[in-house]
């Protein structure tokens, strides 16, 4: 028993279909408890009034957008080593999701700067370096889009997720030196001078781990659409052959 | 690969279109600046390390769809990669004959254009300086995303989305190089960095462009 058993489609699509109720159902109810309990049940901060709520779904955002481009990475190298169709499929259906982790917390920053810093957009070191992310993202999507060959379009987009990480780890060291900004420290960092208070920071755990299964849920029901497509397409490629 | 060199600058330079266009942008760029800013010498000379740089960037990335593209479209990559010499050299070599029509021309053209700008005497070495040692990296970047590409019919768009994240970097640490000589502060960082990516970009880029163009040509 090894985790490569999975990059057997059927195996994949066999245990994919037992999990992805109990994931999912997971999700649903990790995500409502802690965004009921991260917007009812804990008080106003006394600078920032309720605006603070918006931690609840600003900041798992922004861990899954990152999260998911090192799953991408993941994914592609071990499609470029192993060659297994499941993983780079995987790859692929995470993209959007994680676009659309970037745009949220993009926006949900947005929302958020405006009454506290005045301002909707300022280019701070960790707003342009999302900013750049959303870019790879795009172009990462834009590439698979472009190319008709699978495989090839497999290869290109693995080999451009490699380099891409490169630059992005490089972008995000440019910005920090280029300017220092308006974004707090890190709200979960174990130094407590940092920390954001316990009573803020528990609901706060809940709705990451809601956002991490939200994820898995939603990377599984892709990657399951993907492999469909695939078997679609050699459907009619054998009809025309016959 | 001194004769893949020789062919790609004699394209180059006789087929026009290329060279001249990225010089031409280039200059259009820097002169129409002003007009949209405004004359006061002050902000012009503090905006020129910017206005300068990114308008190289741009005229460099103008260029970037035909180094491959046309090898591609006569036959002559599929030569290329069944040449005796490994085809990592040759998108190195594309990549070094496209800096010397893009990015040693720019590169010269850089300081007389920061007179138009008003840019401030120390930041003329500057800007020299890691306009020479940064448009390798763009080049090679370029090279990289036009190896990838390169079997699309109209990827210039894609093309042009797929390096515009990768240059940022090259661009910030360039820019803020001759900023800072032109405020007199201490340039070493920025520019250690600017040529590290420079380093970094011809030690691996060409890897990744092969391996890309292998994939294009299978």
């Amino acid at each position: 028993m090894s985790i490569w058993e999975y990059a057997n489609p059927k195996k994949f699509m066999q245990t994919s279909a037992w999990a992805l109720p109990w994931v999912t159902g997971l999700a649903v109810v990790t995500l409502v408890a802690g965004l009921i309990w991260g917007f009812f049940f804990t008080p106003d901060d006394f600078r920032m009034g309720s605006t603070v709520k918006i931690i609840y779904i600003h900041v798992p955002a922004a861990i899954m957008a990152t999260g998911t481009w090192f799953m991408m990475l993941a994914a592609s190298l071990v499609w470029l080593i192993r060659r297994h169709h499941v993983s780079v499929l995987a790859a692929k259906a995470a993209a959007p999701i994680g676009t659309t982790m970037t745009l949220i917390g993009l926006f949900t920053g947005a929302i958020w700067g405006q009454p506290m810093w005045g301002t909707w957009w300022a280019w701070d070191p960790r707003l342009t370096a999302f900013l750049i992310l959303f870019l790879f993202y795009l172009g990462y999507i834009a590439l698979w889009e472009a190319i008709e060959d699978p495989d090839t379009a497999a290869d290109l987009t693995s080999v451009l997720c490699l380099v891409g990480s490169v630059f992005a780890v490089i972008s995000r060291y440019a910005v920090l030196f280029w300017n220092q900004g308006l974004h707090q420290g890190s709200s979960l960092s174990l130094d407590q001078e940092e920390h954001v208070a316990d009573v803020y920071a528990w609901p706060l755990w809940v709705s990451i781990i809601g956002f991490g299964l939200l994820f898995v849920s939603l990377v599984l029901i892709r990657t399951r659409t993907e492999i469909r497509k695939r078997r679609l397409r050699a459907l009619e490629a054998r009809e025309r052959m016959a | 690969m001194t004769a893949l060199l020789l062919r790609d600058l004699t394209l180059a330079l006789r087929a026009g279109g290329g060279f001249g266009l990225s010089l031409a942008f280039f200059l259009i760029v820097t002169i129409l600046v002003p007009f949209g800013v405004g004359p006061e010498g002050g902000t012009l000379g503090r905006i020129a390390p910017g206005i300068l740089w990114v308008g190289a960037l741009l005229a460099c990335l103008l260029s970037l769809d035909r180094i491959f593209a046309l090898d591609h479209e006569d036959g002559t990559l599929d030569l290329l990669a069944t040449a005796p010499i490994p085809l990592e050299t040759v998108t190195a070599t594309k990549a070094l004959a496209h800096w010397l029509t893009t990015g040693l021309p720019l590169t010269l053209a850089a300081p007389v254009l920061g007179v138009l700008l008003n840019l401030p005497v120390p930041g003329f070495f500057w800007l020299t300086l890691s306009l020479a040692l940064g448009t390798p990296a763009l080049s090679m970047i370029g090279a990289f995303g036009a190896a990838l590409t390169v079997g699309l019919k109209r990827g210039g768009l894609l093309l042009s989305l797929l390096v515009l994240p990768l240059y940022i970097p090259t661009l910030i640490f360039g820019a803020d190089c001759v900023r800072r000589g032109v405020e007199g502060l201490p340039t070493a960082t920025p520019f250690l960095m600017l040529v590290g990516i420079t380093l970094g970009s011809i030690a691996i880029l060409p890897f990744a462009a092969a391996a890309a163009i292998r994939v294009n040509l299978r």
